[in-house]
């Protein structure tokens, strides 16, 4: 299988599962085993969609429970008997070999996968910042080799666009040294924030220069955080930012 | 209005906004503070990082090649690059 597949460097890494669990988009072809009508086709992709339960493959990476999934769209791009390519849009962790294989059951002929690739994971998809391999080492040929740093610094983005999917919370700079310490963010160290915060929901903490400074979890509404002047806004989950990029302001007595 | 880091907090801002665009992300922005700065002494905005810190705080979005796996893809770009952590969002099976 190949696709959107992308890779954190170094401290980088820790946003990593917020891009495990975001939504995952493929194109794949299934192999029907036997003639249905399109239009009985159509129908029974079409029912697919939704919530669904799966039961991972035999050869799988989690236990082998029934676990529900869910396919949020499936589009049919063409097909060419005994072949459908199409386009899924589904939750994290769902098996489209095994979705496929389960198309087939319902149609009542069998089908199964030949061809899967990721078309996006989360932010990332097919777009102009996708690379191959061959592109990366290419470059990083020329930075190595030729000491030009350029191509290779053009390839690799900067760790926020992993997160750029999540609603952002802007705070003000006093407020980022205790982040990154650990500390929560409460309402007075922010400065602007996305409508439609809900509690519960994973947020970004980002600097006003646009930095990363950790991802959190929300714990007051955009309105409710509009509306107060203290409390706990967002609690700290993973820092990113690096404890001496802005200075201490905190914790200490007020000297003249 | 301060006027040193106000222009810092424009490019910030228009940094945010290029992050929604990439993303999808339809949403606003709601002003919670009346006056914001933000002190150029400190951080810069991620798109003028160098190469060594984009390293340090990068994501490639790489186009998996069929056939290895996407453990050996992320050893193979460690090993390149000579870092010492790399990770990557969602396992794709070999083939």
């Amino acid at each position: 299988m190949s696709g959107v597949l992308p890779v954190a460097l170094e401290s980088a890494s820790k946003i990593i599962g917020y891009l495990m669990l975001s939504t995952k988009e493929y194109v794949a072809v299934m192999q029907l085993h036997g003639h249905v009508s399109e239009e009985r086709l159509k129908k029974i992709i079409k029912s697919f969609v939704g919530r669904i339960y799966q039961k991972p493959p035999v050869r799988s990476s989690v236990k082998r429970a029934l676990r529900i999934k869910e396919i949020y769209n499936i589009e049919i791009l063409e097909i060419q008997y005994p072949f459908v390519l199409m386009r899924i849009e589904c939750e994290h962790g769902t098996y489209v070999r095994k979705l496929i294989h389960d198309i087939g059951d319902i149609l009542g002929v069998g089908a199964h996968m030949r061809e899967l690739r990721r078309t996006r994971t989360g932010p990332f998809k097919e777009d102009e910042t996708l690379v191959t391999m061959h592109e990366l080492s290419e470059a990083t040929y020329m930075w190595k080799q030729m000491n030009d740093d350029k191509p290779l610094s053009d390839i690799i983005l900067p760790v926020e666009f992993g997160v750029s999917h999540l609603p952002k919370v802007i705070i003000m700079d006093g407020a980022v040294s205790a982040i990154t310490h650990g500390a929560d963010l409460a309402v007075p160290g922010i400065a602007m924030l996305h409508e439609g915060i809900r509690p519960g929901d994973a947020v970004g903490i980002f600097t006003l220069k646009g930095e990363l400074v950790a991802t959190g979890i929300a714990r007051m509404s955009t309105e409710q955080i509009i509306q107060s002047t203290k409390g706990i806004a967002v609690k700290t989950k993973r820092v990113i930012m690096n404890k001496d990029t802005y200075p201490r302001l905190w914790g200490r007595r007020k000297s003249q | 209005m301060s006027s040193v880091g106000e222009g810092l907090v424009e490019r910030g801002l228009d940094f945010i906004r290029k992050l929604d665009e990439y993303a999808g992300l339809k949403r606003r922005l709601v002003l919670v503070k009346h006056e914001v700065t933000t002190n150029p002494a400190y951080g810069k905005v991620p798109s003028e990082r160098t190469l060594n810190e984009k390293l340090r705080l990068g994501i490639i979005n790489l186009d998996k090649p069929p056939g290895p796996t996407s453990h050996e893809v992320v050893a193979w770009i460690k090993k390149m690059l000579g870092l010492t952590k790399a990770g990557h969002g969602g396992t794709l099976v070999p083939r």
